[in-house]
């Protein structure tokens, strides 16, 4: 990928963490004024409602959608701060070859956990 | 007469001096300047040179605002030397240095090598692919106001360098192209005789290009000729998007107009009068 590709995710990823932190921050911090998809009685945060939720395929969807925008915003966020201090190039490469396997690494454990919940 | 305008006023100079064949390191040098209302930091300069320490080094040619050499720091903000009355920054004292984020070559002198490198590396020229045309030109290429509008401003730039030294990215990223090279990578990218977009994107797109722009905006607001390149490396930074969306218009260089054989253009006015007998 070249910079200008890697910019534009990052934007686009950018709008989707915003999105979907935003949805997050309503259904689990306002759930006392709200109360959306919390069907079980109690907080948002309780296991009721957090395995209802787990079992929803739109739900999932989102999880897996915000663990991934959320760790390419993050991981391209660090990759600029670290560039900005000019390392050698083999460095750089370095750099873009963990951040890109660690991210993906992460983001299938973060998937699969969030799969597993799912087909329970 | 105005009694304010014959008033002299003794200006104390703070002046980062270094020569790097005989200091170890940068020191500051005093002086005592008398100026009067109206007077410039560079015509200060000059009475200290002519008359106190004819060592101090420093770059002018103009004198008036259009060469972009005397830029320098000035009561902590870049400006012209030239440019900036005396009695407009302080009536006590001024503290002068040199361009941040350069090397320096001796006293207010900074080594803009980088500077012109980092410009050449953008192609600041019209490319066409009519590549003999380009050195023989056979017509006139045609272009409507709108379409100079759309970047008339940023080929105001003078190439004074103070961009380059305002910018917080170029104090930390000594790759960074910078603010005065990607202006005008995208003045000519807009410019409708142009047709080089696809080549100077691969300069411009990358790690240490337009991306690395934070838009500070401290470029903006130091330039003496209002050519706003903050905004310029956003629209750069639009353009490289749109492009990688295949959403951005492609257009082909305006085509040209006409001929060099002497008959004249409809709807073009006659030039006014010679105002200076032709004899």
């Amino acid at each position: 990928m070249n910079e200008t590709s890697y910019w534009t995710w990052h934007i686009i990823t950018g709008l989707l963490v915003l999105i979907l932190l935003g949805m997050h921050m309503l259904i689990m911090h306002l759930d006392g004024i709200l109360g959306w998809f919390s069907p079980a009685e109690g907080e948002a945060v309780s296991w009721d409602n957090v395995f209802s939720r787990s079992k929803h395929v739109g739900f999932t969807l989102t999880y897996v959608l915000l663990l991934g925008a959320a760790l390419y915003h993050g991981l391209y966020g660090l990759r600029t701060i670290l560039f900005e201090l000019s390392p050698p190039v083999r460095l750089q490469k370095f750099i873009n070859v963990t951040f890109w396997v660690g991210g993906v690494f992460l983001f299938i454990v973060g998937t699969y956990g969030s799969l597993a919940i799912f087909k329970q | 007469m105005n009694k304010e305008n014959e008033r002299t006023y003794n200006i104390t100079y703070h002046i980062r001096r270094y020569n790097p064949e005989k200091d170890s390191a940068p020191y500051w040098s005093q002086f005592t300047v008398k100026v009067k209302p109206g007077m410039t930091v560079l015509e200060g300069l000059h009475q200290i040179k002519e008359t106190q320490d004819n060592s101090l080094s420093w770059r002018f040619s103009c004198r008036m605002g259009v060469c972009g050499s005397c830029g320098m720091m000035i009561n902590g903000k870049l400006a012209l030397a030239c440019n900036t009355q005396i009695l407009d920054i302080s009536s006590t004292a001024l503290t002068i240095g040199p361009i941040p984020n350069f090397d320096i070559i001796k006293d207010l002198v900074p080594d803009l090598t980088p500077l012109f490198n980092k410009h050449c590396a953008v192609q600041p020229y019209i490319k066409r692919d009519d590549l003999k045309d380009m050195d023989v030109p056979s017509g006139e290429l045609y272009q409507t106001p709108e379409e100079l509008d759309r970047y008339l401003q940023f080929t105001y730039c003078i190439k004074c360098g103070l961009c380059m030294g305002a910018c917080p990215t170029m104090a930390t990223d000594k790759d960074f192209l910078g603010p005065m090279p990607i202006t005008q990578a995208y003045r000519y990218c807009t410019d409708t005789r142009d047709g080089g977009f696809h080549e100077r994107k691969e300069v411009v797109g990358t790690s240490h290009g337009a991306f690395r722009c934070h838009y500070a905006a401290e470029c903006s607001n130091v330039c003496p000729k209002g050519v706003d390149p903050a905004r310029a490396i956003q629209f750069m930074k639009r353009d490289l998007v749109l492009d990688y969306l295949k959403l951005k218009k492609r257009k082909a260089p305006c085509k040209e107009i006409g001929s060099y054989s002497g008959k004249p253009v409809d709807g073009i006015p006659d030039p006014p009068p010679f105002t200076v007998d032709q004899g």
